[in-house]
């Protein structure tokens, strides 16, 4: 059989294009990938703080801790209760003793006993993480190891993780560590575990007061977004341009 | 749950005021090394380019020494980063998976390319050593010439030409890689710079002035540690000659120490480099101070108040003013050198570690501080490589290398 080189290149090329078409032309999705594309599409998990309904009992922590796995006593806490005090002479201290686990019980703040007549204000703030629908945790990672999910929320591959701590320091709201057992980057991922499969999260279902809600910002019947929609909410640091997707209701402007 | 936890970053941060529960002091002395490392690698580059780009021919018995002595930083670089890393072990992925949105992911690229354009130039500069060195030992006995000899020959890649065509394209090819070596070396630099100046979290460190204040200290420290270096071999040699009993190939006086000249002209480029940073340094506190955004409070606390002593005694005062008094003086001598680039040195060292240490000296809720204790006695593995003798072993590597590199590629020439 003989082919003249004209044919020949013709053939080549016919080959190579056809070849090369279907790889671009599907993106290769694995089965979870496939299901979270379509279904995620109309899920975006969103978070309302009540802060007129903490007390600072705690529990949000320690159902947290122990939901998480994040060791007990390790001084770190994937969400945590601030104690603000604002005081008559406009001074504003605030602490978060071992991130509010065991509530709040010394009067004791910053190192001083501050009597009740100083007081102007005072109240608790609920934090944990922002699942920012710009994420700068995720931009900074150098290895692709934390990123976000169709439904917003931002996870973390343990078992890629090289614990260099940029995602740490790219955090304006110092929500992430390193787990102290696993040597990786660690932070709140809204109990994915959980709300994926339709439960809510540690700390919504321990809070006796309801001061933290849970929902998805894409169904306009769920209670969270219409409490977004009418009621006047606000979001931490919000100069940082990371759209954070945690809302306050009766967020101070001492809140840091 | 019951498994053995630790938190090392616990241990060395002191938090003061408000501060919020999972901040710490994470990124602690190995990354004050790691750019202090990667300027040394730049500084040390552009200084051997500056002869055989620019032909400054008085640097020309610096620009082979520093050449070979830019490989041996170049090597322990990326060290200070292994050291940091909680997974060691996974330190290839940034290689391997780079998330290019991630100014470190640049690393592997930048770092690799820059190895590749030293290793050739050092080629092109060594090629007629080698292959001399080749034609010489063959034939000699013994294991070590001949071991010596298969190793030279290797190096020679087969290309044994020195005739003066061949020299000459070699030169041609020295000036071509350093030229493109010096824009790369400052990208090494300057993107250590954009790591910290891109962290738009951190009051301190976010400014698109930081990779070029990096760019310029680490050419000062780059320039100040070859002297230094330099200096130093040159006059232990001569010291070494002088006091021994077994004769010499070369006398003392053939040797003759560090050569003042040599020293004069290369010291007028670091004071001007010097220049150039310290003018950076302090418009980024003058434009900070003017503006007084939101951070500016809690900024002014830190740089006036907490680290005043740090910033403004150790690196402006015994870093910066002092030794640039000390090297724009008239009568320059080779002891007042050296106490000057000890001083630089230190003075760049300090200027890292005001950005990385100080950077983190304050919470993010602006109310409160953290200070830092440097781990000195260390009582684990993770207290060694994050403490004091972790940096010292950083800072100690780049000399052992040297000597080994120094014996097969000779880089310092004694004065005939």
């Amino acid at each position: 059989m003989s082919i003249s080189r004209r044919d020949f290149l013709m053939s080549t090329l016919k080959v190579a294009v056809a070849s090369a078409l279907p790889l671009s032309a599907f993106k290769f999705l694995s089965p979870a990938e496939a299901k979270a594309a379509v279904e995620a599409a109309n899920v975006r998990w969103g978070f309302i703080v009540d802060t007129y309904k903490c007390v600072g009992c705690g529990f949000c922590v320690k159902a947290c801790k122990i939901e998480n796995e994040i060791p007990y006593d390790a001084p770190v806490t994937r969400t945590w209760v601030e104690r603000y005090l604002i005081l008559k002479d406009g001074r504003m201290v605030a602490d978060t003793p071992l991130g509010g686990r065991d509530g709040f019980t010394e009067l004791k703040i910053q190192d001083e006993v501050i009597e009740p007549k100083e007081v102007a204000k005072a109240y608790f703030v609920p934090k944990l993480c922002n699942q920012c629908e710009n994420p700068p945790c995720v931009q900074v990672c150098p290895v692709g190891a934390t990123y976000q999910t169709a439904d917003g929320v931002v996870l973390i591959d343990r078992t890629w993780c090289i614990g260099c701590g940029y995602c740490i320091m790219a955090c304006p709201y110092g929500v992430r560590f390193f787990h102290p057992v696993y040597k990786v980057a660690e932070k709140c991922t809204f109990c994915y575990h959980r709300i994926s499969k339709g439960m809510k999260t540690a700390c919504v279902d321990a809070c006796p007061f309801g001061a933290r809600k849970i929902g998805n910002l894409k169904d306009p019947n769920d209670p969270v977004t219409k409490t977004i929609m009418t009621e006047r909410v606000a979001v931490l640091k919000d100069e940082y341009g990371t759209k954070p997707q945690v809302y306050y209701i009766g967020l101070d402007e001492n809140v840091r | 749950m019951t498994e053995a936890w630790t938190y090392p970053e616990a241990l060395w941060t002191v938090k003061d005021l408000f501060v919020y529960p999972n901040e710490y002091i994470y990124w602690s002395i190995q990354i004050v090394m790691y750019p202090l490392m990667t300027g040394l690698v730049a500084g040390a580059f552009v200084l051997s380019s500056l002869y055989h780009v620019f032909g400054l021919e008085d640097l020309k018995d610096m620009a082979k020494f520093s050449l070979v002595f830019s490989f041996a930083l170049l090597i322990v670089a990326p060290m200070p980063l292994m050291f940091h890393l909680q997974q060691p072990l996974r330190g290839m992925e940034v290689f391997f998976t780079p998330h290019f949105t991630s100014a470190i992911s640049a690393f592997g690229i930048v770092f690799f390319s820059y190895s590749i354009i030293v290793a050739t130039e050092i080629w092109f500069v060594y090629r007629k050593f080698f292959v001399e060195q080749s034609i010489a030992l063959k034939g000699k006995d013994g294991i070590g010439n001949s071991l010596k000899q298969l190793l030279y020959s290797v190096l020679t890649l087969g290309a044994y030409d020195i005739g003066e065509k061949a020299l000459h394209k070699d030169e041609k090819a020295i000036k071509i890689l350093a030229g493109i070596g010096i824009p790369v070396a400052c990208f090494l630099h300057g993107y250590a710079g954009f790591i910290f100046g891109s962290v738009k979290a951190n009051a301190l460190w976010m400014t698109p002035l930081m990779p070029v204040i990096f760019i310029m200290s680490a050419i000062v420290s780059g320039i100040a540690l070859c002297m230094f270096t330099y200096i130093v071999i040159m006059e232990w040699k001569k010291f070494r000659i002088k006091t021994s009993r077994k004769s010499w190939e070369v006398t003392a006086a053939d040797v003759g120490g560090a050569e003042i000249d040599l020293i004069k002209n290369t010291s007028r480029y670091l004071v001007g480099f010097m220049i150039a940073a310290i003018t950076l340094e302090i418009l980024d506190l003058v434009f900070r101070g003017y503006t007084a955004v939101k951070s500016w409070e809690i900024l002014r606390s830190v740089i006036y108040g907490k680290d005043f002593v740090d910033i403004f005694i150790l690196q402006y005062g015994f870093g910066n003013l002092l030794p640039f008094l000390m090297l724009v003086i008239p009568g320059l001598t080779i002891r007042r050198t050296t106490l000057a680039l000890i001083l630089v040195i230190f003075g760049v060292f300090m200027m890292r570690w005001n950005v990385v240490i100080g950077g983190q000296a304050f919470s993010l809720s602006f109310a409160g501080y953290m200070h830092y204790k440097l781990p000195f006695i260390p009582d684990s593995i993770e207290m060694y490589k994050e403490g004091f003798f972790g940096a010292l072993t950083i800072a100690l590597m780049p000399f052992g290398l040297f000597w080994v590199i120094n014996k097969f590629i000779p880089s310092l020439k004694y004065h005939k």
